[in-house]
């Protein structure tokens, strides 16, 4: 375990406030989430899941074909289809197109996956302004700090730390009720929507057969992300595409539900291109950004693969013991929770944080509620296989280079390698002059004799030529 | 920039190849239930209210208006172009700006409003859903801007689920850019779970149901 998992966990743990904080927020929306599913309310939940399931797994295993397909469809309704391979390419594309526009400040919408190339900290760096609109977002962003939950960024947050984050960074007076926190966001952030030249969102659906970006929502900063400026960018992962409109159905019924216990979210927005003829609002262009930045590497192995089904709705964090107790920012990377543990050591590479998936009791609660049916403790199983597999042959390889470390020590200390040879001579079996065929008794060790088991040496000669040569 | 090389690795890891069909999709799940208008109307007016939205019954569309009128008194109001509100003679109540095809001038004035009214192409009564779909006759922004939002919708554009309305438009994106759907009133749960409507959409919402 790495030293900052150990203590992130370890502070996490010694904040009282903080774990009745995390304790509280989860356990609500964990209860929310069981009624809002319950066999009397949603009596068809389970083939639901299976449905889901079933039209995650056909999405993934044909891809390309409805990545290609989703692109035609977006550009036949006169939006551009851009592909990126990791942070750099997200951002020098946004940067680009902000220079072509001529554009200075941004509006975002929550997008985990802008997190994930951190898209803000590289537009900033350039001189652009960029404000994420999601109260909780926004919240973090003026605390310069990373969400804590992938549906509640602020959970961490009392109404006492934002009234002293606004009273910071927006200068307005200490107010700590929560209703006029929320009106002094909405005030601050209205103007930055109808000032804004550029809005980016993330989407939670690609359709292929639309080419339109699904995007879920219950404050109203996405619409406005995706209406009042006069170019819309959504950054999506490449697994978010799914075949048909139709198939949004089955989602929609699933994720508010397994995310906050509502039926549907406030708003559930159907994007395709930019505002056609006739229309009277809505953005000029339209650009999606399919964003790879790992995800291919996910791809090969079927097991796994999985892994990429996941819709964001946060259920498995709520309902995880382990989450329930070391909190959101003691995972290593963006995503937290159980989809976090096997997401982030695919993405990121095993060795990145060893413990990760280790960091689970494998009760299988994360499976159960996952509502497109990832088998988490399956996936945490292998990827620990995984980690053991990696550290064996890491620690294999370390025999090695040493080996080659002190054969390097010998062959550039002239007098060392004639003692080595001479010690080498001394204790070969001798006398008849034929080849060695058996290991000498001091070099009887596993490597050696593998080696030798398969070969047979000419017995050294009685002078090396060093002696030969000093004797000339 | 990297179309060629992210999709050919997709294609590399699935063991496909350019061009090659999909698999057969899973069948489409869509249940349309048959329910009358009035159960419809009624779960309706319970979803909606159970979200803390304002729910009216009427006869007729003159009825809608002299509602309505009550209700923007004394208010600034924008109003779609959707046909319905001119049939209901909405759009010629004092207060009421509407016919604006202008996106600057729209953007202002619903900037500046308290009430936006529409109507809606459908409504949802599973899940007290309005369906706003993005037209001449429908701005985006006038169902978002105001700090309340009026919808009138003739109880023939109810239908029950999201299962009815994608039986019925099998692709949106066909028909328009933007098509939304609204259930409830804005709102956060953002700080310490509590809940506050109206964070950046409007605060409340109001439904009157004609016929």
């Amino acid at each position: 375990m790495s030293v900052e998992f150990d203590q992130k966990i370890h502070s996490t743990l010694a904040d009282a406030n903080l774990q009745l904080a995390i304790y509280t927020a989860t356990g609500r929306l964990k209860e929310k989430r069981i009624e809002a599913v319950a066999p009397d309310v949603l009596p068809d939940y389970q083939e639901l899941r299976t449905q889901a399931n079933a039209l995650k797994k056909h999405a993934i295993e044909n891809l390309d074909y409805y990545l290609e397909e989703f692109e035609r469809n977006v550009v036949a309704h006169g939006g551009k289809v851009v592909y990126c391979k990791d942070a750099t390419e997200v951002a020098d594309f946004v940067l680009g197109l902000a220079k072509e526009k001529d554009a200075r400040l941004i509006v975002k919408s929550k997008s985990m996956t802008t997190e994930e190339v951190d898209l803000n900290e590289r537009l900033e760096h350039h001189g652009l302004e960029s404000v994420e609109t999601d109260l909780g977002e926004y919240i973090l962003q003026l605390a310069h700090e990373k969400p804590y939950h992938i549906v509640a960024p602020a959970l961490h947050k009392t109404r006492y730390d934002v009234a002293e984050i606004f009273e910071k960074r927006l200068n307005v007076p200490n107010e700590v009720v929560i209703e006029k926190q929320t009106a002094i966001a909405r005030a601050v952030l209205r103007e930055k929507f109808l000032e804004a030249d550029i809005g980016i969102s993330g989407a939670n659906f690609l359709v292929a057969d639309s080419g339109a970006v699904v995007i879920i929502e219950n404050e109203g900063n996405a619409r406005l992300t995706t209406t009042a400026p006069k170019v819309h960018i959504a950054v999506a992962g490449i697994e978010k595409v799914i075949p048909r409109a139709q198939d949004v159905a089955t989602f929609l019924k699933l994720l508010a539900r397994s995310a906050t216990g509502q039926l549907l979210s406030v708003y559930s927005s159907f994007l395709s291109g930019p505002r056609r003829p006739g229309e009277i609002d809505g953005p000029e262009e339209f650009y999606v950004v399919l964003v790879d930045n790992g995800r291919t590497k996910l791809l090969p192995d079927k097991g796994k693969r999985q892994s990429l089904y996941c819709i964001r709705c946060g259920a498995c964090l709520n309902t995880c013991p382990v989450y329930r107790k070391i909190g959101g920012h003691s995972f290593p990377w963006v995503y937290s929770g159980p989809i976090g543990a096997i997401i982030t050591p695919q993405f990121m590479g095993v060795t990145h944080e060893p413990a990760l998936p280790f960091a689970s009791s494998l009760c299988g609660a994360c499976g159960e509620v996952c509502p497109v049916k990832i088998d988490i403790p399956k996936v945490l199983l292998d990827l620990r296989s995984d980690v053991k597999k990696t550290e064996a042959r890491e620690k294999q390889n370390r025999l090695e280079r040493l080996a080659y470390k002190v054969f390097a020590w010998v062959m550039t200390h002239p007098r060392i390698y004639e003692f080595a040879g001479r010690l080498a001579a001394s204790v070969a079996p001798s006398g008849d002059g034929g080849w060695i065929r058996s290991v000498p008794a001091p070099m009887n060790v596993p490597p050696v004799r593998a080696w030798l088991s398969e070969r047979d040496l000419p017995p050294p000669p009685s002078k090396s030529f060093r002696e030969m040569w000093r004797r000339r | 920039m990297s179309r060629e090389n992210i999709l050919h690795k997709v294609r590399t890891a699935l063991g496909r190849s350019a061009g090659q069909p999909p698999s057969p999709p899973p069948p489409v799940r869509l249940r349309v239930p048959i329910v009358d208008t009035e159960r419809r109307i009624a779960t309706m007016t319970m979803r909606i209210e159970a979200l803390a939205g304002k729910t009216w019954r009427v006869a007729t569309a003159r009825d809608a208006c002299a509602l309505a009128s009550q209700f923007i008194e004394g208010k600034a109001a924008v109003a779609s172009n959707a046909p319905y509100l001119a049939e209901c003679g909405i759009v010629n109540l004092p207060g009421v700006r509407t016919g604006i095809r202008n996106v600057e001038e729209l953007r202002t004035l619903c900037a500046a409003a308290d009430v936006g009214i529409t109507s809606a192409d459908y409504a949802l009564s599973d899940t007290g859903t309005l369906v706003m779909i993005a037209s001449p006759a429908e701005a985006r922004l006038v169902s978002l801007l105001p700090t309340m939002h009026l919808a009138i919708v003739p109880k023939e554009r109810i239908l029950t689920s999201l299962d009815e309305l994608f039986t019925l438009l099998p692709r949106p994106a066909d028909q328009t850019s933007s098509m939304v759907l609204i259930t409830g009133p804005s709102r956060t749960a953002d700080i310490e779970q509590i809940l506050v409507r109206g964070v950046h959409g409007p605060g409340q919402i109001g439904v009157i149901i004609v016929g």
